[in-house]
């Protein structure tokens, strides 16, 4: 298998230069902005909410380790099982070990980014599970038996037609472009799998201290059927997903939906606060709620970047990247892709692994810009770039920064190097863009800049003379 | 009013007429310019690269140059910014922490300078054409100019200003990313070309001559009719 760094390049190469996939893509996303300003504007003043959305999140990671103990006992006094997972592998175990313990064969589950982080899916199948993903999107992306390109888009890459290929294929459905049939045809295929599934597993958009409650916001009602429907439910979330207090939701959930999908308000907000009670009709038997670290507190310890954890995973700084919409989600070859992913990679899975993600970045600071949390998102690139420096420098582009600084510092030397470059100009353009010229990085698709007889110092040298 | 005007290392190497345009300018308007000869480049590559210790080593020296100046004008949002909000950044906690923050508070992105501290947009400027303006990321989102380009270029007698979709969508540049990535910063290039097409315009104009050096390379080897230029040129024309 590829480095990272080695994949990352390749694929942003290719996908760089397909056509096809930058008019999808950009299209999709120039509908997203119209439809996000038109729902911004329905806020009274959307940057002040986005600062009281920061405080509210700045509080919340900031007392996390009160506001987790909270939430866990108010959901245990409803008789709910909370597990604290600090690895991905205990995250797994912990849930293959409940669906072993529940002798169940089939497990439905709804869209959660925190089970693509720890491929929850190929361990419980590898167990002998069968898992569907009962989000529409999710559920393409399953038969394609790729991820998730997108944190909430997650088939957005493909067009009608390849859908309809796909369940051609895959269900045998027949040949439809119309985005209903096309749904139709998804959940005839679902709703067997919701009677059947002894198990349902969902994700969550945020864990309420105060009332021990998780909330989940989707489009379809998948995720209340995967919940309600078979007997034991679990639902596992990262631990900064918390917010303090119920009333919080009040600006959180139209603000999802906003930045997020440009909704003025997503479909279904439910809040599950434990199995089934004494006096209640419906709901699980059995409800566990799995909180999974994987290394996030590691990025709470960090006082620079710990805003990272204000992320409510909206996906909007996704949206607005120029590198994500010219390459695309799968390209970044981890979980969380965009900005947002390339802040984050580094802590979860390794600086040095990681870094190009940082590198991979112009630092244009829309990301920063567009972000509901305020997560200063392209100046923590620039750490991670400064942090990967000093664990690791580049021998050759240390050396290459040292000498540079030793001409620009020395005026004989700078104009030196300008009459060099002058008398070298001329001959630039026989070995352009081939393997033997040295710019060639810039000169493949770009021509070199003006190199004109006098420079500007040495005009103004002249002048003053 | 003594202006000292830095001209950073590529400006001054490639696009010597923007800064002599600014000092045509900032001359006509009866300031006094002072350029000094040993401040050469602001250290953000060595900065964005994550070398921060090599950067200082650039830094320092400007600092000391800089030391005395009134105001410091800049043409271009990328340095500007490098100067004014990313030296207090990198001396945090440092000796020079103070005089990082003192040069901030003295330095000026050009358009920024005429429109915010000299009050000036109507500088008699006659310039013959359609434009759309490019707002390089350093400019219009650590440094917030957003307005004072536009008021100028508003006021050039002949020029239609004309707004393209992707004004404020990042050109591809990114400094060394241009270089570390350059299929992605092509990708970027050619989709804010193709949006200053969709406007007709002749001229893509911005503040930042970093940007348009990659733009102009781009649309030269596609044989694009598009041209670009930096504002201080439009502006120093009569």
């Amino acid at each position: 298998m590829s480095s990272p760094v080695s994949q990352f390049k390749t694929d942003a190469t290719a996908k760089a230069g397909d056509l096809r996939h930058r008019g999808l893509i950009q299209t999709a996303l120039r509908k997203y902005e119209i439809v996000r300003d038109v729902r911004k504007g329905a806020f009274q003043d959307w940057e002040q909410a986005r600062q009281s959305a920061a405080e509210t999140k700045f509080f919340a990671i900031n007392h996390l380790d009160t506001h987790l103990v909270e939430f866990a006992e108010k959901l245990e006094a409803r008789g709910t099982k909370v597990h604290w997972a600090s690895t991905a592998s205990q995250a797994r175990e912990i849930i293959g070990g409940i669906i072993k313990q529940k002798q169940a064969k089939s497990v439905v589950k709804s869209k959660a980014m925190t089970a693509e982080e720890i491929h929850l899916n190929p361990a419980l199948e590898k167990l002998g599970f069968e898992v569907v993903e009962s989000d529409l999107g999710e559920y393409i992306v399953q038969l394609r038996e790729e991820a998730p390109y997108h944190i909430v888009f997650p088939a957005m890459h493909l067009t009608r037609a390849e859908i309809s290929d796909l369940f051609h294929n895959k269900l045998g459905s027949p040949e439809t472009h119309s985005p209903e049939e096309l749904t139709m045809i998804a959940r005839d295929a679902l709703r067997e799998k919701y009677i059947t599934a002894d198990i349902g597993i969902t994700g969550a958009n945020f864990a309420i201290a105060e009332t021990g409650m998780i909330s989940v916001t989707e489009n379809e009602g998948n995720a209340r059927l995967s919940a309600a429907l078979p007997k034991t439910m679990i639902s596992l979330l990262g631990i900064e997903k918390v917010l303090p207090k119920l009333e919080d939701l009040a600006l959180f959930l139209p603000m999802l939906a906003t930045a997020g999908a440009g909704q003025q308000i997503t479909c279904y907000n439910t809040m599950y606060g434990g199995p089934r009670q004494a006096d209640e009709c419906d709901g699980p038997e059995e409800y566990h709620v799995v909180l999974l670290d994987n290394r996030r507190t590691e990025l709470l310890a960090d006082p620079e970047q710990r805003d990272a954890l204000h992320c409510i995973r909206c996906g909007a700084c996704l949206n607005v990247c120029p590198i994500f919409r010219n390459v695309g989600g799968h390209t970044y070859g981890t979980t969380y892709s965009g900005p947002i992913g390339s802040v984050i990679t580094p802590h979860l899975r390794g600086l040095q692994d990681w870094k190009h993600l940082s590198n991979s970045s112009s630092l244009c600071g829309a990301c920063t810009e567009t972000c509901p949390v305020k997560i200063d998102l392209h100046h923590h690139l620039l750490h991670n770039r400064r942090n990967a420096s000093a664990g690791k420098p580049s021998v050759l582009e240390r050396l290459a920064y040292r000498i540079y600084a030793i001409a620009v510092n020395t005026p004989g030397f700078w104009g030196l190097g300008k009459r060099i470059g002058r008398l070298a100009y001329p001959f630039a353009r026989f070995f352009s863009g081939t393997i033997y010229d040295p710019a060639r990085a810039w000169t493949k698709t770009r021509d070199l800049p003006p190199m004109p007889g006098q420079s500007f110092k040495e005009w103004w040298k002249e002048r003053n003379r | 009013m003594k202006v000292t005007l830095f001209v950073p290392c590529f400006m001054d190497a490639c696009y010597p007429k923007v800064g002599i345009s600014i000092v045509e300018i900032l001359e006509r308007l009866g300031h006094e310019i002072e350029c000094p000869e040993e401040v050469v480049c602001c250290g953000q590559p060595a900065f964005n690269s994550g070398y921060w210790e090599e950067s200082r080593v650039i830094c320092r020296k400007v600092l000391k140059q800089l030391e005395r100046a009134e105001a410091v004008v800049i043409p271009s949002g990328s340095c500007g910014a490098m100067l004014k909000v990313f030296y207090p950044e990198l001396f945090k906690g440092e000796p020079e922490e103070a005089a990082a923050n003192d040069l901030a508070a003295r330095t000026w992105e050009f358009s920024d300078f005429l429109v915010k501290r000299l009050g000036v947009t109507d500088l008699g400027a006659k310039f013959e054409g359609k434009a759309t303006f490019h707002d390089g990321c350093h400019g219009l989102r650590e440094l917030k100019t957003k307005d004072s380009p536009r008021r100028l270029l508003e006021k050039v007698e002949g020029l239609e200003l004309v707004e393209m979709e992707a004004a404020e969508t990042c050109c591809g540049f990114g400094g060394t990313f241009s270089a570390k990535f350059p299929m992605i910063s092509t990708a970027m290039g050619e989709v804010k070309c193709s949006s200053a097409n969709e406007t007709g315009a002749d001229w893509m104009v911005s503040n930042d001559s970093s940007c348009l050096m990659h733009l102009q390379g781009l649309l030269d080897r596609q044989g694009n009719p598009l041209k670009t230029i930096h504002l201080a040129e439009v502006l120093a024309q009569r």
